[in-house]
């Protein structure tokens, strides 16, 4: 049902149940806000979006409020910006007012308001929480004194993610973000995926920065740095630079990183060719030989890894054994790259650059990450982190030339590229799986069905006259409907309900990873996943297993996938983990 | 405390009130008046038996003043900052209770002797300022007599 109403005396006809906020939108007034966020619910926690109804002195959240039939709404006047102003300094007033030195100096919403509404003194005394930063997980930072009480993280950790390690503790003046019982984000549920971080308005929680890390490596004498970038980064960096969302950037990203100091540019998308290689040869061997139970499920997120041993720890027989691209990669640089190329392995260091805060868990997750013999991948960076070394050496990235990455770790095919978006795993997968099965390659290569922003897909896709159930959830909170399916199948002896599935932690994918750059919306999503589809389109190879450096490999190093070799180096474990660890 | 005395003790409580409306709340009371505060093992119990979030659990918990996370004190000190105790000089009565004990308000002596905790008006203001220790009421209280009624109940142990 559509409704008529009036803004700043503009006609508008929204749907019933619009948002003053949004209704505002469609007559080009963006109202300030700071809690409400479009992946998310309404709070009305900052109090900065208030409007005024015409002749009415009452102000309302513009929000939470729906628009209403015959309303005339007045978004600013004089009085209406006077009090966000003195709302902005209440909130500031609990707020330090270093932002030199912040994690979000310059891309911070707080920060950005101030500017807009030209606040030049501090009208109220200064109160900051004695509480101390939160630095545990070792890849995200929570800082209390920088909270300004949103709510967007816990609803993001509790909602979206169905985590709840992030909590409203206490009340009034008290009140604080924190785990259950003040406890270290380390000790509770925390998967670290980060996307506290990417929601936060403000630099209360940011990325553990390990640029000085990789900027002492890069000058030591002693060691061999080699780099590997992520599908999802090449779609999303370019956004710190000014470039339209979803610009592939791959090839100047490979010639930034060797003017970075890297020796040897390395594509996480090759690794993510060799995962379908093991994990589609996996999964046709639990579907044809029984070598396993099925349903067969993905672990290339750590975040879901994490969430699955905390919480679904019944499901870890269905979990592929295949390491994620990242530590596949890392390994695969510092056994196959250093063998062919005689170099030490104990002298390379491998960076890589992630969508992901949780990859700088990954790294040392078990032993099975040091498979090499030594720590398989040594720092993980984030999106953001990468554009800031960009910034730092003052590389002027739009301009720089294409180039090509190195030696042997280097072509990707299209089915590499997909893995940042939700589904994309599956349907590389799939790719292969139809072509062990059938001897031959599928005409279609596109699985439409499997991509987009629905938090559960279910498919069925024909494989050599198998029906083949698929099921992708991505964003936490949409797992449990898949698993409790397979539970309930289980349970009653029935037919299992899928025979693959696909998890992602965060929405959208590796594109919405918790690393990516800040204000990620599902239009953004979109866009960037858009990038790498096109790049998909774009490959001349869209079968891991035809690229010719993945043949090369398995052909003279790794022999066969789930091989003796393969096994050691590209496969790993799960275990049960307590929910709490105090 | 061991898992299953808790499970023994929650088991009542929980069967009761499982899948009600707001049964967090009223499971909480309970043991709140059990355990006179909600110890964090019983907190993790009730988050499997309930399932309920441990989180959401804590927000409760410390939402509300009544509920605690700590066991309280053998002696409950209250000491009085309503308007006339505050003038007539509570807030050194206060940190001289704070100072003797090293506790803030609200808190328990490491010993678990003394619990403190500031109250607004004991309904006699004539006799401000004002301090209780359990049922008894000391009045027109000095900074130097803090040391004595506190000792009271020291010796006791």
């Amino acid at each position: 049902m559509l409704i008529r109403a009036k803004i700043n005396g503009i006609e508008v006809q929204v749907e019933k149940g619009t948002t003053i906020l949004e209704a505002a939108g469609t007559v080009q007034v963006k109202i300030p806000t700071l809690c409400k966020h479009p992946d998310l619910h309404a709070s009305a926690a900052c109090g900065i979006c208030i409007v005024k109804v015409r002749g009415s002195a009452k102000m309302l959240r513009a929000c939470c409020t729906p628009l209403e039939e015959g309303m005339d709404i007045i978004t600013h006047d004089p009085e209406i910006i006077s009090v966000r102003r003195t709302v902005l300094e209440l909130i500031l007033s609990k707020h330090p007012n270093d932002c030199l030195k912040c994690g979000r100096n310059n891309d911070c919403e707080l920060q950005k308001l101030a500017a807009d509404f030209g606040i030049r003194q501090e009208s109220f005394k200064n109160f900051l929480s004695p509480l101390p930063p939160d630095d545990s997980t070792g890849t995200i930072v929570l800082e209390p004194q920088k909270c300004i009480l949103c709510g967007r993280c816990v609803d993001v950790c509790q909602n979206m993610q169905n985590v709840w390690a992030l909590s409203f503790l206490e009340r009034g003046f008290e009140t604080r973000i924190s785990p259950a019982g003040d406890i270290k984000l380390a000790d509770s549920p925390c998967v670290r995926c980060g996307q506290c971080s990417n929601h936060c308005p403000t630099g209360a929680i940011v990325e553990k920065d390990d640029t000085n890390r990789v900027w002492a490596a890069l000058q030591d004498p002693d060691k061999y740095c080699v780099v590997q970038i992520a599908p999802a980064v090449r779609v999303a960096v370019g956004e710190a630079f000014g470039y339209p969302v979803g610009t592939n950037l791959t090839k100047k990203l490979y010639a930034l990183l060797r003017r970075l100091g890297f020796k040897a540019v390395f594509d996480t998308n090759f690794a993510a060719d060799v995962t379908i290689m093991e994990e589609g040869t996996e999964f046709v061997e639990r579907l044809t030989k029984q070598k396993g139970p099925l349903p067969l499920i993905t672990t290339c997120c750590p975040s879901w890894v994490d969430f699955m041993e905390k919480f679904h720890p019944d499901m870890i027989e269905y979990f592929s054994s295949c390491k994620s691209p990242q530590e596949i990669l890392g390994v695969l640089a510092k056994t196959y790259y250093a063998e062919m190329k005689g170099i030490d392995p104990a002298k390379i260091y491998v960076v890589s650059i992630m969508p992901c805060t949780s990859k700088k868990y990954e790294i040392k997750r078990c032993e099975e990450m040091f498979a090499s013999g030594c720590q398989d991948v040594d720092v993980s960076l984030t999106t953001r982190e990468l554009a800031r070394m960009i910034k730092q050496a003052g590389i002027d990235f739009v301009n720089l030339p294409d180039e090509d990455p190195d030696h042997i770790l280097r072509d990707y095919s299209g089915a590499g590229v997909i893995f940042g978006a939700t589904g994309g795993v599956m349907e590389a997968a799939l790719r292969t799986a139809y072509f062990v099965l059938n001897g031959k390659n599928l005409k279609k290569v596109d699985f439409e069905e499997l991509r987009g922003l629905n938090g559960v897909k279910e498919a069925e896709v024909q494989i050599d006259g198998k029906k083949i159930r698929v099921a992708i959830a991505h964003g936490l909170s949409n797992v449990e409907y898949v698993l409790n399916k397979v539970r309930e199948a289980k349970k009653n002896n029935l037919e299992i309900p899928y025979h693959f599935i696909e998890v992602m932690a965060c929405a959208g994918g590796c594109v919405g990873g918790g690393g990516q750059p800040y204000g990620v919306t599902d239009e953004l999503r979109k866009k960037r996943a858009g990038g790498l589809y096109q790049d998909d389109r774009d490959c001349s190879v869209r079968f891991s297993h035809e690229n010719p450096y993945i043949k090369k490999l398995y052909a003279e190093y790794l022999c066969k996938p789930l091989g003796e070799k393969s096994e050691h180096l590209l496969h790993t474990h799960y275990k049960a983990r307590p929910v709490y660890v105090k | 405390m061991c898992s299953e005395h808790i499970l023994e003790q929650l088991k009542p409580i929980v069967e009761e009130w499982k899948g009600k409306e707001g049964s967090l709340i009223m499971v909480l009371h309970a043991v709140q008046n059990h355990f006179g505060y909600v110890p964090r093992e019983v907190s993790l119990q009730l988050s499997r038996l309930l399932e309920i979030p441990l989180a959401r659990i804590y927000e409760v918990i410390t939402f509300y003043n009544y509920f605690k996370l700590e066991p309280p004190g053998k002696h409950r000190i209250s000491v009085c900052l309503g308007t006339a105790c505050y003038l007539k000089g509570a807030p050194v009565i206060l940190e001289e209770v704070k100072s003797i004990l090293s506790v803030k308000e609200g808190e328990t002596t490491k010993d678990g002797l003394f619990h403190l905790d500031v109250v607004r008006c004991l309904g006699c203001c004539g006799l401000a300022p004002v301090m209780m220790v359990d049922d008894k009421v000391y009045g027109k209280v000095s900074k130097g007599q803090v040391m004595e009624i506190v000792s009271k109940y020291g010796k006791e142990g």
